[in-house]
């Protein structure tokens, strides 16, 4: 996928991130995030560059990726969609908010969408339990939230992104 | 951020920067006003503040008035004209939207605020203004006291964990102090919030995380810990954003860092991200997470207390614990003792959440009751359906039927009658919930969720979604037979988690599952989803 230039590029900001961090005690999920924040996932062809110099098993940076919900191995959509599943949002039709969502996207947690290109995830609680169901589109969170609400935001999202592209 | 206009003619305006009222459009709103006001000429300082926590009515608005601050909620976009032509800048009481005095609301003043006093009504990133609502007090006082004196103090308040284990937090102290280990110890803040329905310490971080960053100090005083980490959970990005100006403010103003308020003391603190997993709010989890490790729990002995962070001493406490203590120093310790009942001292922060017309937050005394709570503040269901089961305590907590609403809010009550209080988060849901499904999701959750280091739970849970779906099947095709075979194998594996996992996870798991057994006995009789494709597939 990554020509080999970008792959270099690549190579040497994760090399940045790493050894930027490398004095903190415990760096390996500041590292991840950084990371992934900076690219979206952890790609696969990092874990050895990042195991070495925090002297660790490529097994145990694996581990630790995998272990975690948050962190991703392969790169998401344009947007990430999490859905809230807990009892709370529950308790407001968060049950049927999920199943409309699926629906309306076509796909199920953990894929990603041909229109829009939105990642589904599931999230277990984002703190706005007064204001349930909620959903959260990278760091903006919504509350009360049904399929009507849920359609304004994806326009709005897509629409923005359209602008961005041209 | 500029916001704020600071010429003295201009009117105060307050809206908070909290998620909730993020979530329903703050920040809409703040760019709208704004906006309308310059173009009609009004001069307001707009400040962003915490939440009241009366999350009905946000987002709300508070106007400074010389009565006090008058509050309007709550506020979309287009109210904003005509807020502003009903002479709200002058506390006008003509608009729909008019609240009055914030203190006079009921379900604020009838509360006892004590660590949520400044939370919505201080700037979160202002030190001064933290100072002149009381701040820093208590740490004047324990920098002049021996590191023992004060973990005396916290003992003598009675303060107990409120991350849920309701552990002494002056014990816990004491035993850190006492570690015969000389070198680095540490203050591990558990900002892991992941019980669903609770959302007081993402309201308290984003609202006044100077008080949390003072009780740390303390903290480390108290035991000789120079450094401190708050775990926060990623769910919060914007808990994160506000503890990282806090902390760069408390730095700034030497607040924290080397010599504290020029005591020659120091202490140091950072934010750790969580990455999902709701295993890493129970303690050892946490801190193999911040050492870097996947979040498996570690077996106690030894206590965190002793064998820590990196292997040294390491108190780990609440962001309510720890947040609360500034105040116990400010007024003392018997101040805050003097709240509460038996062995519950001081104040809870319940989370009145689910299906609750009057959802947020409500700081008691413990001693009140369930009932006062559901129905008092919380005005019954938002769906105005009958209320028929509570969730109190998180996923790990006891479903309750109306039989046990009369329950005081107290830890002794509550283990009484088999429940949690937990971290005060209450979860209402109306008559239209299934049981049955409830008790599947809560073995679902402890599925997805489980550490994989015990068997009871890692393979208890799994089974646990199977045994409910044999049950609910075995009812739909009457097979009592079946029915019957199965419930009693769901009371032995519940037995068994309970007995045998290694942490509260598996631990606590069965506990709604058996509350919703015991008090919802019929939902076991039926599927979960009348509807569902699964149950018309299993009569075919």
């Amino acid at each position: 996928m990554a020509t080999p230039s970008r792959l270099q590029g690549q190579q040497q900001t994760i090399d940045e991130i790493v050894h930027q961090h490398l004095p903190l005690e415990g760096p390996l999920l500041p590292i991840l995030h950084a990371i992934q924040s900076k690219f979206g996932y952890v790609p696969k062809e990092s874990v050895p560059q990042i195991a070495e110099p925090l002297k660790l098993t490529r097994a145990e940076v694996h581990g630790v990726i995998s272990f975690y919900h948050f962190f991703r191995s392969s790169p998401p959509g344009h947007h990430t969609v999490q859905v809230c599943r807990a009892e709370a949002c529950q308790a407001m039709g968060a049950r049927q908010l999920e199943s409309d969502i699926k629906q309306r996207l076509n796909i199920d947690y953990h894929q990603t969408s041909a229109v829009g290109e939105i990642t589904l995830e599931p999230v277990y609680c984002l703190g706005n339990c007064a204001c349930a169901p909620s959903i959260r589109v990278g760091e903006q969170i919504y509350g009360r939230v049904d399929i009507h609400r849920f359609d304004d935001i994806v326009e709005e999202l897509t629409t923005t992104a359209v602008k961005i592209m041209l | 951020m500029n916001q704020t206009n600071t010429t003295s003619s201009s009117i105060n305006v307050y809206l908070p920067r909290d998620t909730s009222a993020l979530s329903l459009g703050a920040e809409s709103i703040a760019k709208q006003l704004l906006k309308a006001a310059e173009k009609r000429g009004d001069n307001l300082s707009l400040i962003r503040t915490g939440s009241r926590g009366l999350f009905w009515l946000e987002p709300m608005i508070e106007v400074e008035s010389p009565k006090g601050r008058v509050a309007y909620g709550p506020v979309t976009c287009a109210d904003v004209d005509s807020l502003l032509a009903a002479d709200f800048l002058s506390a006008g009481e003509s608009h729909p939207l008019y609240l009055g005095l914030t203190e006079q609301i009921p379900y604020l003043a009838k509360q006892q605020r004590v660590t949520f006093a400044r939370v919505g009504i201080t700037d979160p990133v202002n030190l001064g203004d933290y100072r002149r609502h009381g701040g820093l007090k208590g740490l004047r006082k324990a920098l002049a006291m021996s590191p023992q004196d004060i973990v005396t103090q916290v003992k003598n308040s009675g303060l107990r964990g409120r991350g849920g284990a309701a552990f002494p937090t002056g014990i816990k102290w004491q035993t850190v102090l006492d570690a015969a280990d000389r070198g680095q110890k540490y203050i591990v803040c558990n900002a892991d919030e992941g019980d669903s329905g609770t959302f007081a310490d993402r309201m308290l971080m984003e609202g006044d995380p100077f008080s949390l960053i003072e009780g740390m100090i303390i903290a480390g005083l108290a035991v000789g810990a120079t450094k401190g980490y708050i775990y926060l959970r990623e769910e919060y990005p914007n808990a994160h954003t506000i503890l990282k100006q806090a902390i760069a403010r408390a730095k700034a103003e030497h607040v924290l860092g080397s010599n504290i308020l020029q005591s020659g003391k120091s202490f140091d603190l950072e934010v750790r991200l969580g990455a999902g997993a709701y295993i890493c709010g129970e303690e050892t989890s946490l801190l193999e997470s911040l050492e870097g490790k996947r979040g498996l729990v570690r077996a106690k002995p030894p206590l965190p207390a002793i064998v820590g962070l990196f292997g040294r001493p390491t108190v780990v406490n609440n962001v309510l614990s720890l947040a609360t203590v500034p105040e116990i120093f400010a007024r003392g310790a018997e101040h805050y003792h003097g709240y509460g009942v038996g062995r519950s001292r001081g104040t809870l922060a319940f989370q009145l959440a689910g299906n609750i017309r009057y959802g947020g937050l409500v700081e008691l005394a413990f001693g009140a009751t369930l009932d006062t709570l559901l129905n008092d503040f919380g005005g019954g269901t938002l769906t105005q359906k009958p209320m028929r089961s509570v969730q109190v305590g998180g996923p790990l907590g006891a479903y309750l039927p109306e039989e046990q609403w009369h329950t005081p809010l107290d830890y002794e009550a509550f283990a009484d009658a088999g429940a949690v209080l937990g971290h005060g988060g209450v979860v209402v849901f109306d008559d239209s919930v299934n049981m049955a499904q409830q008790a599947r999701f809560s073995m679902e959750f402890c599925a997805i969720e489980s550490c994989g280091k015990c068997t009871p739970c890692r393979i208890g849970s799994t089974r646990g979604v199977e045994v409910i779906d044999k049950i609910t099947a075995s009812a739909d095709a009457n097979d009592q037979h079946a029915h019957a075979e199965n419930m009693s194998l769901l009371e032995d594996l519940c037995d068994t988690m309970i007995n045998g996992s290694l942490c509260a996870m598996g631990g606590m798991t069965p506990f709604p599952v058996q509350s919703a057994v015991k008090y919802f006995a019929g939902d076991f009789d039926s599927a979960p989803n009348k509807t569902s494709p699964t149950k018309g597939a299993h009569h075919a």
